[in-house]
């Protein structure tokens, strides 16, 4: 079921996103289609790859995706380790490049200093890097998300199940994609009611990265916040939020999931204490950034994935949420019409 | 008699054709074992070793290699001190990447200029490691804490110290990376464009690696400290025995495998990516205890090891190209070892059976003629 719906999210993304390349043609424009059976793809993984139920599986959806409606059929998919360097990267990504895969797209941030490198010594391939704007090269497409806008919804929708008047975020590691996810939640139950309490707390600070893989250190910091009145934390912790979850189900309170839906995907015994999820499609804008290249209406710079393009949303699956979905659809909206402005911090 | 130990760590030597039966056994039984592996997981093992043989004959692909083997070299080195002596510094991990950061911080800050910073950068690096090594020496000489448990633990908070220094004093925002402050251009160790076809370079590091492989070889076996280290190493109450001071062993030898553990963060820190951050190579510590063993704590066998890990490490995004799981490499490095471990250990026990039955034969023989004349 959450594939056809995807695939029509997709469908209808393909429509606004071919009207928005006609009318901002600019300089770094890519010139002519491709024909998609000689198209060959190369995914650049992050650590875990293909099968961590997380973003890399959700990359490799919208390339399975691809294959199934654009007539994609060579690709070729390579993952990280863990503990590797800039320099493991950059010939990841020369590999791939020098073997002919073009284009050729890098999930993470962790790719943006050797993409740097590589794209201008391959000029003739195109890149595309998920999670980061740093890295800009004719050749190179930034596939960003409107996190703080998904983030909103969810808060909104804590704001307005909390019984307790207090509600958490559990962050993975002090790192500025995870601040975007604070700041919209934040500001998502400060709409509904500013009086509300948002207690936050972040795992590990970099360059310590454990905080997204360490399920023990979620539980006990949702431990805390719940054992102090929050009825709904919000996790943002990648692999941590597993604990999240767990605390939820001990204290039995609402946790909202990251992601997927995880109210479809986590641990079943924890499941009916998932709230809703705030979903990060990137498996939209994977299979987006192909079509585009099939097309030929693919861009370089950076493409922002918000509520409008539909690449981050609030998840539906659990069922918990139906007497709030009007006003979430409402608050949805108001944010694409430009009447409530999500910042970033 | 030698004890399995001793044959590990390289102590006893094998003599003639039996020192090179016994490294071509390990290679041969790695390959068959890796081949069984890869065919269990349904990959023709040819495809493997194809894409291995097209990846070291790259350009570039050389040079990642060779400039990591460096790293591993050097940490092995570090390693390998201690282990002549049975003491076991599990925490090369921990005192390189403090090391690191604290050099990191300082050459940043470019208190000097040009070659001085790095000469700066180089000292720090190797009193910090020096110093947090030292802490388990001492504990095991004053309290018998064994080091294997106290440079693990020193590891962690090794780790813990490295975050807060960083993300307190040193770190510097850019983007979603916090790292320390870059080294400046005229403070940096420049590669060597040795290898044609390629814009790669050489770390200007594997020269000072090479002159660690002599340095270590000739204090080993040519100084007096050296033979009361194996000494002490072989038998520690004979040592005694003949007036080593074992505890001041301990905490200089420690010191020392410290000192060189703190140069094994440096071809990354002064010529790789002139910064402490989230990039920076983790685990060179506990691959240099795998190199070390691989290499029998010998100075060319390691070097060896070094360049066949580096090798396998890097080979993983090219056999990916041909579906082959990064995994199965971990499979093939830690058979490799294992494969070293059990082939050295066979053909010393062959060695072993064949002196004991020369000897009986000699024995015997003089006993015959004794007979025909009878």
């Amino acid at each position: 079921m959450r594939s056809i719906a995807a695939l029509v999210a997709c469908a209808s993304l393909l429509i606004t996103v071919a009207g928005c390349g006609t009318s901002a043609e600019g300089p770094g424009a890519s010139a002519g289609g491709a024909d998609a059976s000689t198209l060959r793809v190369g995914l650049a993984y992050d650590i875990g790859g293909r099968g961590d139920h997380s973003w890399n599986d959700f990359a490799a959806s919208g390339l399975d995706d691809a294959k199934k409606n654009l007539g994609i059929v060579h690709s070729k998919e390579v993952e990280g380790v863990a503990g590797e360097t800039d320099q493991h990267k950059e010939d990841r990504l020369r590999s791939l490049a020098a073997s002919g895969y073009n284009p050729i797209i890098a999930l993470g941030y962790a790719y943006s200093a050797p993409m740097k490198k590589v794209a201008p010594q391959f000029p003739r391939t195109r890149f595309a890097v998920v999670d980061d704007n740093s890295v800009t090269a004719r050749n190179v497409t930034n596939l960003m998300f409107a996190d703080e806008e998904g983030a909103f919804l969810v808060g909104a929708a804590a704001a307005l199940k909390t019984k307790t008047r207090n509600v958490g975020f559990v962050g993975g590691v002090v790192a500025p994609v995870v601040k975007r996810f604070e700041a919209g939640y934040r500001q998502g139950v400060a709409h509904i009611d500013p009086r509300i309490t948002v207690q936050a707390r972040y795992l590990t600070k970099p360059p310590d990265l454990t905080g997204f893989n360490d399920p023990a250190k979620g539980k006990a910091a949702a431990d805390a916040m719940y054992a102090a009145g929050a009825d709904v934390v919000y996790q943002g912790a990648g692999g941590s939020g597993a604990g999240v979850f767990e605390a939820a189900k001990e204290h039995d309170a609402w946790a909202i999931g990251a992601d997927s839906d995880q109210a479809l995907t986590a641990d079943p015994a924890v499941r009916d204490h998932i709230l809703t999820s705030m979903m990060k499609k990137v498996n939209v804008a994977v299979y987006d950034y192909l079509a585009d290249t099939v097309d030929g209406t693919v861009k370089s710079g950076p493409v922002v994935y918000d509520l409008a393009l539909g690449g981050v949303d609030y998840a539906t699956g659990g069922g918990h949420i139906k007497d709030i979905q009007p006003k979430l659809e409402q608050l949805k909206q108001e944010i694409i019409h430009h009447k409530i402005r999500v910042g970033v911090d | 008699m030698s004890t399995f130990l001793d044959r590990l760590f390289g102590r006893v030597k094998l003599g003639g054709w039996l020192a090179v039966v016994a490294p071509l056994l390990a290679v041969v039984f790695a390959v068959l074992i890796t081949s069984g592996v890869l065919l269990v997981a349904g990959k023709p093992p040819l495809d493997a070793f194809t894409a291995l043989a097209h990846y070291v004959v790259q350009p570039s692909g050389a040079v990642l290699i060779i400039n990591f083997a460096t790293q591993y070299y050097i940490s092995a080195l570090a390693v390998a001190i201690g282990f002549r002596m049975n003491l076991f510094n599990i925490g090369v991990d921990g005192q390189y990447r403090l090391a690191a950061v604290v050099a990191a911080g300082v050459g940043g800050a470019a208190l000097l200029p040009g070659v001085l910073n790095i000469i700066l950068v180089m000292v720090v690096a190797v009193l910090v490691a020096a110093l947090w090594a030292a802490i388990a020496g001492l504990l095991k000489v004053t309290r018998g804490v064994s080091e294997v448990i106290s440079t693990i633990m020193l590891n962690a908070i090794a780790t813990g110290i490295g975050s807060w220094l960083v993300i307190r004093y040193l770190g510097v925002r850019s983007g979603n990376e916090l790292a320390t402050k870059e080294i400046p251009p005229d403070s940096r160790v420049p590669g060597l464009s040795v290898i044609p076809g390629t814009s790669a370079q050489v770390t200007g590091f594997i020269v000072l690696a090479a002159i660690f492989g002599v340095a270590y070889y000739v204090l080993l076996n040519r100084t007096r400290f050296g033979f009361d280290l194996r000494a002490t190493g072989r038998s520690e109450s004979a040592a005694v025995a003949s007036g080593v001071n074992v505890k001041r062993m301990v905490v200089t030898t420690m010191v020392l495998s410290g000192a060189i553990a703190g140069f094994a963060g440096m071809p990354e820190l002064l010529g790789g990516s002139y910064k402490y951050g989230t990039n920076f190579p983790t685990g060179l510590g506990f691959t240099g205890i795998a190199i070390a063993l691989l290499g029998r704590n010998n100075p060319v066998g390691m070097a060896i090891g070094a360049l066949v890990w580096s090798f396998l490490d890097n080979s993983k995004n090219s056999l990916q190209l041909v579906d082959i799981s990064p995994e199965i490499v971990q499979i093939m490095q830690g058979t490799i070892v294992l494969s070293v471990i059990v082939a050295y250990e066979l053909v010393h026990r062959y060695a072993q059976a064949a002196k004991q039955r020369r000897v009986s034969r000699e024995l015997a023989v003089p006993s015959q003629p004794e007979g025909a004349a009878a």
